[in-house]
């Protein structure tokens, strides 16, 4: 028999106690379902603060809010949406540009709860093994439907969107729409780690685009502190991003977290034993050079 | 490090293969998507379908305005372009509301802003299409679909025919005007009978269509304020002597004639013609 691998956060739930060691989970699944629960309140409750759903909505009768990737595929689509539809987008994006493109992924997608679940399940499971997609497949599959909406005139990811599919169905019905979700999950628990928003997800891979440029990062400011744990590394949904920032010290790597598929989960905060992790700018330098610059100007 | 080389390029060339099919099959179903249900309706001020299927971004916010339920966003097993909203008229039509909640809650333009007027709407057209079980066609007096349009005596007429079978009555044929109706399915939802014998259909299915080189004759004189072919030459005839052209088209006359070839009973001009 092996042993059975230590489930990664025992040793920061020990230091930081099990409240501080799950901060930013509790945080992200209380926004994303704050969110749910406000898109919800209108047809439940009768309580409209909201109208529509992640594609487009409006809040408070005021603010329009629209997804740019929908909006970008009607474009190659060649309709010219009337404006509120436009500045929708344009806020939203400005939002994402500010807080990490992925944050979308990680404190709005009603998906990411699917298929966290069976990422943590498939690492309780100890299920390994899968197949081998590439996680650029999504950059592929996100440019091939811009493509082929502008080819046939018809916004065609959303005729098979499980991200759109799972939150309207939620709120204007579903039907057996659960079955693609249930598909996602399966997919996810037993053929592929991560395999949905980590390799296939062009949702995730347009809001990724978006983060290139993104304010708000992970920062492994107080790298020296790292035992090599690799706790951060099993939970992370996108472990790829942290090896430089986190290991990359001699090559000159900065410790900031630049990659934009980063979802800004802040997972990685909350399991380390150390507090390596903390959130910053892009612009934020090393805290450590920082330490370094500050004490030699003190001299 | 061949071998890494082959992995590297079997992989990329898996990505490929497998991102183009997904693209085919992608474009294939949304080529096959275009093709709405006969019984699918768009809500008013809907662009073409094809159209529609660009603009529309399937939020929901005309569902939400909607002041009667009549709109819903198409579900997984509706067989209609995921997301997008439509309407059953015989479930619940659409009520013409005189604000049109619907268009001015669309942010996209998929609900064209230009409909301020909703007579002006083309959800779709009426048809009568089973005269064989619609009451008033069988002679009696129902008028149900003709009483509940909002276009009453515009977009459905009552129209008097003899009535064949009983000899002595009327029947009162309800009658739909394309260039007035507005596919609100008002009278699909109220056909009292099992199954509606008057539908609201798309217009694509509803509609036919003249030759586009094809002129209204009386049209264009109206428009024209003349005809616009010239007038026909008068007629000349080149006749024996004596003889003149009857002037009715009934056969060649003797001049100073009055008396006509066929006689008062058509029945003796009969047995006239049938004697050796
Ligand atoms: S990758 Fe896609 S499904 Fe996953 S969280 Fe992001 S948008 Fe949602
Ligand atoms: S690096 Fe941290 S914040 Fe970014 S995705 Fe991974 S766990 Fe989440
Ligand atoms: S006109 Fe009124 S009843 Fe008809 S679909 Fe629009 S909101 Fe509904
Ligand atoms: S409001 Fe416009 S964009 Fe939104 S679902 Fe209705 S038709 Fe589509």
């Amino acid at each position: 028999m092996t042993q059975i691998a230590q489930q990664p956060g025992t040793d920061a739930i020990a230091a930081k106690g099990w409240l501080l060691a799950h901060r930013w989970l509790l945080l992200r699944r209380a926004s994303q379902l704050g969110i749910l629960g406000v898109f919800l309140l209108g047809p439940w409750a009768g309580i409209w603060i909201v109208q529509g759903n992640l594609n487009a909505s409006l809040t408070l009768d005021i603010l329009p809010l629209t997804d740019p990737f929908v909006l970008l595929q009607s474009l190659a689509a060649r309709h010219v949406p009337e404006l509120t539809a436009i500045s929708g987008a344009l806020i939203v994006t400005a939002f994402y540009v500010l807080v990490g493109g992925r944050a979308y992924c990680a404190w709005v997608c009603p998906v990411n709860i699917v298929t966290d679940t069976a990422g943590w399940l498939r690492q309780r499971l100890g299920l390994t093994g899968g197949t081998r997609v590439t996680n650029r497949t999504r950059y592929w599959l996100c440019g091939t439907i811009l493509l082929v909406s502008a080819v046939t005139g018809i916004i065609t990811w959303e005729l098979v969107n499980p991200v759109s599919m799972l939150h309207r169905g939620l709120i204007f019905g579903m039907s057996t729409g659960w079955a693609v979700i249930l598909g996602i999950f399966v997919f996810d628990l037993f053929v592929s780690r991560r395999g949905w928003c980590g390799h296939l997800c062009p949702v995730g891979a347009f809001y990724s685009v978006l983060g290139r440029v993104a304010v708000l990062r992970v920062n492994a400011a107080r790298r020296a502190q790292c035992n090599r744990c690799m706790d951060c590394i099993q939970v992370c949904p996108e472990p790829q991003v942290l090896k430089a920032p986190l290991f990359g010290a001699d090559e000159g790597s900065g410790s900031i977290i630049q990659s934009p598929n980063c979802t800004n989960c802040g997972r990685c905060i909350d399991v380390c034993s150390r507090d390596v992790f903390q959130f910053g700018t892009r612009f934020s330098g090393n805290a450590e050079t920082r330490l370094q610059f500050a004490k030699e100007t003190q001299r | 490090m061949d071998t890494t080389r082959r992995r590297f390029i079997g992989d990329a060339a898996r990505t490929a293969g497998g991102v183009a099919l997904c693209g085919l099959g992608l474009g294939l179903y949304a080529r096959r998507s275009t093709s709405l249900p006969a019984q699918a309706l768009r809500p008013p001020g809907a662009i073409t379908e094809s159209e529609f299927l660009a603009a529309c971004i399937r939020c929901g916010l005309c569902v939400r305005d909607c002041p009667y339920d009549t709109l819903q966003l198409a579900q997984f097993d509706d067989d209609i372009a995921i997301g997008t909203p439509w309407f059953n008229a015989r479930n619940i039509p659409c009520e013409m509301c005189e604000d049109i909640p619907c268009v001015a809650a669309c942010p996209t333009g998929a609900l064209d802003p230009a409909l301020t007027d909703i007579d002006a709407a083309r959800m779709g057209t009426a048809v009568l299409v089973d005269q064989e079980n619609c009451l008033n066609y069988l002679g009696l007096r129902c008028d149900v679909c003709y009483r509940v349009c909002p276009l009453i005596d515009e977009a459905i007429t009552i129209e008097w025919q003899h009535n064949a079978r009983s000899g002595k009555h009327s029947r009162l044929l309800p009658t739909v005007h394309a260039d007035a109706c507005t596919g609100c399915g008002k009278c699909e939802y109220a056909c009292v009978l099992e199954e509606a014998a008057i539908k609201v259909l798309p217009q694509r299915v509803a509609r036919g269509a003249g030759g586009r080189h094809y002129r209204i004759g009386w049209e264009e004189k109206a428009q024209a304020g003349d005809s616009l072919v010239p007038a026909d030459p008068e007629h000349r005839y080149n006749l024996p002597e004596g003889l003149d052209y009857d002037y009715a088209g009934e056969g060649l006359i003797r001049e100073g004639d009055t008396a006509t070839p066929f006689a008062a009973d058509p029945l003796e001009t009969l047995n006239r013609e049938s004697a050796p």
